[in-house]
């Protein structure tokens, strides 16, 4: 009896789940594709940096000052000399970083914060939701440069603030999907079954709510980048000796008359970046099926 | 309706004011302190500013009496230029900026719009890819790469428009509220192209089609207004994008506008200037997305009656 | 001649999956002043058929292969989407199964009925208003110089199914085409509705193509019935013949879905499992509104053993009495007693062991099972959960539950979006009998499936609800339904019991108005004695 029972339960067809089917049609979709390798790429190169780096970060050369691509220097030079190519490299780690760390952040307390709103409901969801609705109508970009001009241009407040701004719509997602599912008829099968409510929340609600938050976490990190690169752009970013590709940006725009691969080249990489992370997430989106959030 | 409006004209009214207080403390509490000077100042000097911008008096009545400037329409002086107000320096850049914003939202508006309904119209086809190419390299360019690369391809190469200024030589205008412009352009198109789309799957669609009116009244009469709504409430976002994004544009273009002002301000470390332009911008903004809340709620008649007849 | 001719049409949808035929080579003719009902389940082709002649599906992926579709002789389908948009809307109308979203939500109801008479015809605004005014009068909006410059969603239901029909009559078409325009309506409107398209029909003698998945609903109005299935016609010819001496199989089946009997009541009385007393469940809707009573001073008693069938309109609140008894839904006051335990009252540990005795199974079998959970793990929750299997039992008690509720065993790794609607509701009654209970709620079971499955899945309730020895609470819109299954029915109206009594009680000796109104509204009586 149990071998075949056992029998019947392995030699059963294997189903196709949802996320399996999701990878089928992102597989597909050869702009997602693309863009997810060439994530993947810049990353790995990102980590690797300072192994794989063709010049040391400080190395100048005043003598040679800025040359155009060449054999030895791929991208060219800058106006100290230094290689353009390690210069982007030491800036994409930081663009980068900033991008992962500052939604990371968000994510962390969005989620946090939508699903104990949507889940506990009520009151408590009224008043958390409403503070998120005065936040929100706050002008953040230019609390931003407040914060950085009032406390000095600092990494780790850069963070933490572009973090406490995205949060918010993370928190406004989590929240609709909490309440969505909560309303499906398999919670409510869930619960008269008698499942406590970890368990629920475990086995229900996470495994159906990761979609449309993988989605957003996707296209939350280019905008983060974005916001990263426009106060370096403005000086009120990443300062030196550290660079990002915004500041790289930004000292192209000084020189590009004369040497426009200054300006060219860190602008492809951010450019190639946000194409990549942004072809990726709308890629997910159709692959999981997520419907366009309304806020 | 008006239910809605003054309801939401209330809701802002706590925003504004939590601006004003976290801008007010912020700026009071920042390390090393805005006005320990770096140059030594005789010591009946120092009084003097102290007095005159009222750092003798306790923390709490330089905020009450900072809430009564505002409530007067004064913004207060400038700390690194004595003598000029922060008033005067609106007054000055306000209007370039409110012009070079209004062509960019122009720009965003019409291209963006044209783009994004175009598109949902024949969705997979060359009319859908084509613009919705363009508008995600609008996405991923951002201004301040965008500017310099018009400035070096348009004003530089090809020497067909002016680099800089604002109002000095014709032209000079273009590049600027392009520049600024085309991100928002791309994410109109991107979500009027959504909207319509979601609309023109709807049941009422085919309702009309089955009246036999022709396409193009379909969409004008029964689409547009649905799928336009998520554009009309993004520009309430939009307007607080434009002003950031004109710190770099006006940056850029050297344009003498309130953004260019605001991040001189800023790099000067000029305090009360920085104080005075941040809660007169926030209320600027917080008010234009309440503006296009109300609209976008107007245009919905359900919305619309559920604040107006009971 | 025909009013409208179709032969032999053939209408494919390609996609990147490959070619499916939706209609496959179809025949059939509408005459002048005659209904003619086109009856199938989901897929069947019925709706295709009819858009593609008016150029209504969009095409690609739709196309059409072939065949003519004349209308007063000349073919539809050669003509250009410019000679179309003439005939649609002044020649032939249609309106549609919801009309919720079938009107425009941003423009008033009176600007979109005089929509198609100002584009077709030549008549001025104020003309033009004073048709629609009458039209609305006609199908019997009230106030129609008030409501005129109402917007949709100050409308019932109902109310705007009729403003859809003064749509559609406003340039007085000679062919309407009504694509089941009273499947997302209540029992008693629906009737009304009907009875309003006969009425129409008959005093302008126009033909009137009504599609619709239930033989019931068009047995008093069609005058000719042709079934579709899997894009053919099946069967076709006048309504007497199709209801009495239907020769194919399939129309057979579907007739014989129809319940038509009445349940016999149990003999021997037992004594109540379930007490419910004065229970009172309202929702709140924030600070300055009165809260729905959705359940308003309600007792009754199920016996051990029993069906009851609660049967009620949307908003009556049987939905909600189901779930508060299984404490899904927190009540407002009254009792609950179940085994002679007050059930309102439990907490941790013994609610577990009393979920384990009660179970629901919910309307819609694509909402009701965990999307990301196999079919396995589904059925293996509850089991280990309230530790009827460990580890190594599971996989047989798996298995035993899918026999039991029919499944074929290698389907048990496969996910929900795998089965078809028929089947997922196999397995969320597998679900619900893994703990073995001794007391289900069954939450309108069947109303989302097509007919012949409602017919397989009442059958199995009734099969497993007798091998599980259970005692059912049976909740649904449908009489019919309700009277083959229950021993015992309740009316609920607006929250509250109106009348009770056996199935032959009810239908032969009905006390209260309400439930008169009720039982001349179901569809097709005739087909029930």
């Amino acid at each position: 009896m149990t071998t075949d029972v056992i029998s019947d339960i392995t030699e059963a067809e294997q189903g196709s789940s949802l996320w399996h089917d999701a990878w089928l049609r992102l597989r597909k979709n050869k702009m997602a594709l693309f863009g997810g390798i060439t994530l993947l790429l810049f990353v790995i190169i990102a980590i690797l940096t300072p192994l794989i780096a063709p010049y040391s970060y400080e190395t100048q050369n005043l003598d040679l000052g800025a040359t155009p691509p060449s054999a030895a220097h791929w991208l060219g030079t800058d106006i100290f000399g230094r290689d353009l190519l390690t210069q982007v490299m030491y800036g994409g780690r930081i663009s980068l970083a900033v991008g992962f760390v500052a939604t990371s952040v968000a994510l962390v307390i969005g989620i946090t914060w939508g699903a104990i709103a949507g889940y506990v409901g009520g009151r408590v969801d009224a008043v958390m939701m409403r503070l998120v609705d005065i936040l929100y109508a706050l002008p953040f970009m230019i609390f931003i440069v407040l914060l950085m001009v009032v406390f000095g241009r600092n990494v780790l407040l850069l963070f933490l603030a572009i973090g406490a701004v995205e949060w918010l719509t993370m928190a406004r997602i989590m929240r609709s999907q909490v309440q969505q599912l909560r309303q499906q008829e398999f919670v409510e099968a869930a619960i008269s079954l008698g499942l406590p409510p970890h368990t629920i929340i475990r086995r229900h609600l996470i495994p159906n709510a990761l979609g449309p938050i993988i989605v957003y976490t996707t296209l939350t990190i280019p905008s983060v980048m974005l916001l990263e690169a426009f106060l370096s752009f403005l000086g009120l970013g990443i300062q030196p000796p550290q660079t990002s590709w915004g500041l790289l940006i930004s000292y192209g725009a000084e020189t590009m008359e004369e040497f426009p691969w200054l300006l060219i080249f860190p602008g492809l990489a951010l450019t190639l970046t946000l194409f990549s992370l942004n072809f990726l997430g709308d890629g997910l989106r159709d692959a999981l099926d997520v419907r366009r959030s309304k806020d | 309706m008006w239910r809605f409006i003054s309801f939401r004209l209330l809701q802002a009214i706590p925003v504004i004011l939590a601006v004003i207080t976290m801008t007010f403390f912020l700026v009071r509490i920042a390390p090393g302190g805005p006005f320990d000077s770096e140059k030594a100042v005789m010591p009946e000097v120092k009084a003097a500013l102290e007095a005159q911008y009222r750092l003798d008096q306790p923390l709490f009545n330089q905020y009450t009496a900072y809430l009564g400037d505002l409530a007067q329409g004064e913004f207060g002086p400038s700390f690194k230029y004595p003598g000029r107000s922060v008033n005067e320096l609106i007054g000055a850049g306000l209007p370039v900026t409110a012009e070079l914003g209004l062509y960019a939202l122009l720009v965003a508006v019409i291209i963006g719009g044209l783009a994004g309904v175009m598109a949902s119209l024949k969705p997979n086809t060359a009319q859908d890819y084509l613009p919705m190419s363009a508008a995600m390299i609008g996405i991923c360019m951002p201004s301040f790469l965008l500017g310099p690369l018009l400035v070096l391809v348009f004003g530089i190469y090809l020497d067909w428009l002016p680099v800089s200024g604002w109002g000095d030589i014709p032209g000079d205008k273009i590049l600027p509220s392009i520049t600024l412009g085309s991100a928002y352009a791309a994410y109109i198109a991107r979500l009027s192209r959504a909207g319509m789309l979601e609309v023109m799957s709807q049941d009422y669609i085919r309702t009309a089609r089955a009246k036999g009116l022709p396409e193009w009244q379909v969409v004008t009469k029964h689409a547009l207004r649905g799928g336009l709504i998520p554009v009309v409430a993004f520009l309430g976002p939009a307007f607080a994008g434009l002003l950031a994004g004109s710190f770099v544009v006006e940056t850029i273009f050297q344009i003498p506008g309130l953004g260019r002002f605001y991040v001189q301000a800023a790099f000067n470390r000029d305090y009360t200037m920085i104080l005075g332009t941040t809660v007169f911008l926030s209320t600027l903004i917080v008010l234009f997305n309440l503006l296009s809340d109300i609209l976008a709620a107007w245009m919905n008649p359900r919305l619309r009656a559920q604040f107006g007849e009971k | 001649m025909s009013l409208l001719e179709v032969n032999d049409l053939q209408v494919s949808f390609v996609t990147r999956m490959g070619t499916n035929k939706a209609v496959d080579g179809i025949s059939f003719s509408v005459e002048i002043g005659k209904i003619t009902a086109i009856i199938g389940e989901s897929g069947s082709g019925k709706s295709v058929a009819c858009y593609s002649m008016l150029g209504l599906i969009p095409q690609p992926p739709g196309r059409i292969d072939g065949g003519q579709a004349l209308f007063e002789g000349q073919d539809l389908l050669q003509m250009s989407e410019a000679q179309l948009r003439e005939i649609r809307g002044r020649d032939i109308a249609m309106i549609f199964q919801d009309p919720m979203t079938c009107l425009n939500p941003f423009m008033t109801i009176g600007k979109q009925l005089v929509e198609p008479l100002l584009y077709h015809k030549d008549v001025s605004k104020e003309q033009a208003k004073r048709r629609a005014i009458e039209l609305l009068e006609e199908v019997g909006i009230r106030d129609p110089e008030d409501t005129f410059d109402n917007f949709p969603h100050q409308f019932s239901g109902g109310m705007r199914q009729r403003v859809m029909i003064a749509m559609a009559l406003i340039n007085e078409p000679k062919l309407l085409i009504a694509d089941e325009p009273t499947t997302a309506l209540d029992v008693t409107i629906q009737a009304q509705i009907l009875k309003l398209i006969a009425e129409l029909q008959t005093k302008r003698d126009i033909g009137v193509i009504f599609i619709s998945h239930d033989l019931a609903v068009v047995a008093d109005i069609a005058d000719q019935i042709i079934v579709m299935q899997q894009g053919k016609v099946v069967e076709g010819g006048d309504s007497q013949h199709i209801f009495h001496n239907a020769e194919h199989p399939y129309t057979q089946k579907l007739l014989s879905a129809i319940p038509a009997d009445s349940k016999q009541p149990m003999e021997d009385e037992t004594e109540p499992l379930i007490q419910v007393r004065k229970l009172c469940t309202w929702f709140e809707q924030g600070k300055n509104k009165k809260p729905v009573k959705a359940v308003n001073d309600v007792s009754f008693d199920i016996n051990r053993g029993e069906v009851l069938g609660l049967v009620g309109e949307s908003g009556s609140g049987k939905s909600t009495i189901g779930r508060s008894i299984l404490r899904l839904v927190p009540i407002t006051s009254g009792q609950v007693s179940f085994d002679e335990t007050d059930v309102t009252q439990l907490q941790g540990g013994n609610l577990k062991n009393f979920r384990r005795r009660m179970q629901m199974i919910f309307q819609d079998p694509f909402a009701s099972l965990n999307p990301r959970m196999t079919v396995f793990d589904t059925l293996a929750e509850p089991l280990l959960l309230h530790g009827i299997a460990n580890r190594k039992t599971v996989a047989s008690g798996v298995l035993k539950l899918m026999d039991d509720v029919g499944l074929a065993r290698n389907f048990v790794r496969k996910y929900p979006h795998e089965f078809s609607g028929g089947q997922r509701q196999r397995i969320a009654i597998g679900r619900a009998l893994a703990t073995s209970p001794e007391f289900v709620v069954a939450d309108e079971p069947v109303s989302a499936l097509d007919v012949t499955i409602q017919a397989q899945i009442l059958d199995l309730m009734q099969d497993l609800g007798k091998e599980y020895g259970l005692t059912m609470l049976f909740v649904s819109h449908d009489l019919a339904v309700v009277r083959h299954l229950a021993d015992r029915i309740l009316v609920l109206y607006k929250g509250e019991i109106v009348e009770q009594g056996t199935g032959e009680d009810l239908f032969e000796r009905p006390q209260q108005d309400y439930t008169r109104q009720l039982l001349q509204s179901i569809p097709g009586r005739a087909l029930l004695s």
